[in-house]
């Protein structure tokens, strides 16, 4: 065990902030979540971050990336939330789709579609739920009919973050007729594409953080199925591990968000309780044990180790830490916590109150944490369905 | 960058648990507690015998001169085992205390299995002073070594009857008063002990699992159920967090920086946390059975009890947490101790 960076890790770290210091644009770009600019200005970042090719550090070099380990990969994390810089628009895609593509996609999807991922070029919403079927995915009704060299979807989907400026989607269908796990298909689809009508869905702060997505008729090559026919349910588990497990949230961004509690702590503990304090080390405390916890797990994949169902313990974890860092930041500011930034006598409320309100779904999507507790359950602990 | 234990590490760490799970059943435990035996001689025996006593006192010492780190997976295995001899202590803290006075005759002996009790500042009773050969105790914070002879005894119930704690009365002298102090033995106490009680809250977990797949209600196992089923899922998850927390503050203790006894207290405060959920939990799970004598589920919660607010109290822990983040840099590049010195 040697909890100490080696001297290529430094000089990575100092590579990251000296290419972060000089490029990340002063304040926030504008919500990606409610405007076409805010969404362009975003993929523009990402446009911006592959030319320095730091749009995923960990893939190989030819599909965009630096071939990095997953211990670089969260130093790289690290000098990226502590630089403040613009949240990733097209998560899903380098975060989710990528690393699913990585291990079931053909050569000629990866070379096809992870470059133009890693550039911004071609963002990706997820199109997994559906009205009658959220938890219980396995529930989906949307259908691919196969045609010659086609497939034909038809159905409606839900909950699809980034859906409403996003350009392709990655859905899960099934073959007409088929139930529950069985028959089930990945498929890639262009947001744009003759059919599919797309309606934004406000989340109750207005922005329209994901949409509704219905298909109708929409005609695409059966080239764009992503793992074999029928095998959906298997490449959407795998998925589902990295939405969980240690990419799409990665620890450097609690632990930003905590500097930034602690600071706003100390600006106000004279007036404070002592109980204050004492949310915030234990807040600081667990996005600690949330670091320490995935710095184990890189450990463990980099010895050839595997990740499985303790990937649900990362999701409950890091969504109820959230969530605990925002309400201590509510209750420090204490009568000013329900005011809007806009607010004239907001003074240093800034966004804590959107913050929360993102927090709160934490717990819900990648799976709820009900969920999550049943597989910890069944899986990890191997009691009874 | 290495958060991983070595393959030597994982290797002592295997024998030393198969051995303690072999010979620590719950039926020993009653066994041991129908005879009164403060101790199982025969396992106490086989702990001298593997040189667990031994692992941390210098090589020269016959001890194989290793790290709290690498004890830290055997404290979690007593843990989980609810051990009643003193390995922990001895091996721990006593044993590296020795090495430090300079005293080779008195670390020998321990080595050799004269268990060592420890009387650290403000701890008002000593455990397992009865059985020990030498006690190391505070007189305000100065550090004095006693031997076993010259001191009076008075036992102090404690919840856990393993728990064999004491009054010690005894008076200091120049003889018994020692040149060095107590260094980081409170850090060692608190990190051994943290490692202690994740190895009771797994325990009590795989106790409340196997209790519900066999317990039947309403025609099914009640571990079939999501009722039960979030409950220990829930007390999993807190131990599951506080286990790298506890490994991570033994592999940094020896930095002795305010940053690293910030981890060994963060670890202390989850760790017991973790233990205190899932004992209880472990008792939810085994519904009235769980409140019984029968049920062995009590041991665990007994020790977690007693261990949570020895080596110091949550409050305790708390301040130390606080004073790191106030006084100190936090950040996403700021995880490990050694760059919180770099950074400050």
């Amino acid at each position: 065990m040697k909890l100490e960076y080696t001297d290529d890790q430094r000089a990575f770290r100092a590579e990251v902030r000296a290419w972060m210091d000089a490029n990340v644009p002063d304040g926030p770009l504008p919500s990606f979540d409610l405007t076409r600019e805010g969404f362009e200005a975003h993929r523009a970042w990402e446009r911006k971050l592959n030319e320095g090719r730091w749009g995923m550090v960990t893939w190989p070099e030819e599909l965009g990336g630096r071939g990095l380990d997953l211990i670089r990969w969260l130093i790289f994390e690290e000098e990226y939330y502590r630089a403040n810089a613009p949240t990733r628009v097209n998560q899903n895609g380098i975060f989710l789709l990528g690393p699913t593509m990585m291990e079931f996609g053909t050569e000629e999807q990866k070379r096809r579609f992870l470059p133009s991922m890693a550039a911004g070029d071609i963002v990706w919403a997820q199109a997994w739920s559906e009205p009658g079927a959220g938890s219980d995915l396995a529930g989906i009704r949307s259908t691919a009919t196969r045609d010659g060299d086609d497939y034909v979807l038809n159905g409606q989907k839900i909950w699809s973050s980034r859906a409403t400026f996003a350009d392709w989607a990655f859905g899960l269908f099934r073959a007409p007729g088929s139930e529950r796990h069985k028959g089930m298909s990945l498929i890639l689809f262009p947001l744009d594409a003759p059919g599919v009508t797309v309606r934004p869905i406000e989340r109750m702060d207005g922005e329209k953080v994901f949409a509704e997505i219905f298909l109708d008729n929409v005609r695409v090559p059966a080239a764009d199925r992503l793992g074999e026919e029928g095998q959906g349910w298997h490449v959407c588990m795998a998925t589902a591990g990295f939405e969980r497990g240690l990419l799409l949230r990665s620890p450097a961004r609690y632990q930003e968000a905590v500097r930034k509690l602690i600071a706003l702590y100390q600006a106000h503990r004279d007036i404070l309780p002592a109980s204050i304090g004492e949310r915030v080390a234990k807040v600081w405390m667990n996005s600690e044990a949330y670091a320490l916890t995935i710095y184990a797990m890189a450990s463990r994949l980099a010895a050839g180790g595997t990740i499985g169902p303790e990937a649900s313990t990362n999701k409950i974890f890091w969504s109820e830490l959230d969530i605990d860092l925002a309400r201590t930041a509510l209750d420090i500011l204490g009568d000013r916590a329900e005011l809007s930034p806009q607010a004239r006598d907001s003074g240093d409320v800034g966004d804590w109150l959107g913050y929360h309100i993102f927090a709160l779904g934490g717990p819900i999507y990648a799976g709820s944490n009900e969920i999550q507790r049943n597989i910890i359950a069944e899986r990890m602990l191997g009691l009874p369905r | 960058m290495q958060f991983a234990f070595t393959e030597d590490q994982l290797a002592i760490t295997q024998a030393a648990r198969e051995m303690l799970v072999e010979t620590c059943q719950p039926a020993d435990l009653r066994r041991m507690l129908a005879a009164q035996a403060a101790r199982d001689a025969a396992r106490w025996q086989t702990i001298v015998d593997m040189g667990l006593l031994g692992l941390l006192a210098p090589d020269e010492a016959a001890g194989m001169g290793l790290a709290p780190v690498d004890l830290v997976g055997i404290a979690e295995a007593a843990g989980y085992v609810g051990l009643p001899e003193p390995l922990v202590e001895t091996a721990g803290i006593g044993v590296p205390l020795l090495a430090a006075l300079g005293d080779a005759s008195r670390l020998a002996a321990a080595i050799a299995g004269e268990s060592v009790a420890i009387g650290y500042p403000g701890r008002r009773f000593v455990a397992d002073a009865d059985t020990a050969g030498t006690l190391l105790l505070a007189d305000g914070d100065a550090l004095h070594l006693v031997d076993a002879k010259d001191v009076g005894l008075t036992r102090q119930e404690s919840i856990d009857p393993f728990r064999r704690l004491f009054r010690v009365d005894w008076t200091p002298t120049e003889a018994t008063r020692q040149t060095i102090g107590w260094g980081d033995t409170a850090d060692r106490g608190a990190v051994m002990t943290a490692a202690q009680l994740i190895g009771i809250g797994q325990r009590a977990i795989d106790l409340a699992v196997a209790y519900a797949k066999e317990r039947n209600q309403f025609g099914k196992p009640i571990g079939s159920y999501q009722a039960i089923k979030h409950l220990i899922a829930t007390a999993q998850v807190a131990v599951e967090f506080a286990r790298p927390v506890v490994y991570a503050a033994a592999a940094e203790l020896p930095l002795d920086s305010v940053a690293s006894r910030a981890r060994i207290s963060h670890a202390k405060i989850v760790a017991g946390e973790a233990a205190d959920l899932a004992t209880r939990t472990a008792v939810q799970v085994h519904g009235a059975m769980g409140i019984t004598w029968e049920i062995d589920v009590h041991f665990f919660l007994k020790r977690a009890l007693a261990l949570r607010a020895d080596w110091g109290t949550t409050a305790f822990h708390t301040a130390r947490v606080l004073e790191r983040i106030m006084t100190l840099p936090t950040g996403p590049d700021l995880t490990f101790s050694s760059d919180v010195a770099r950074a400050a």
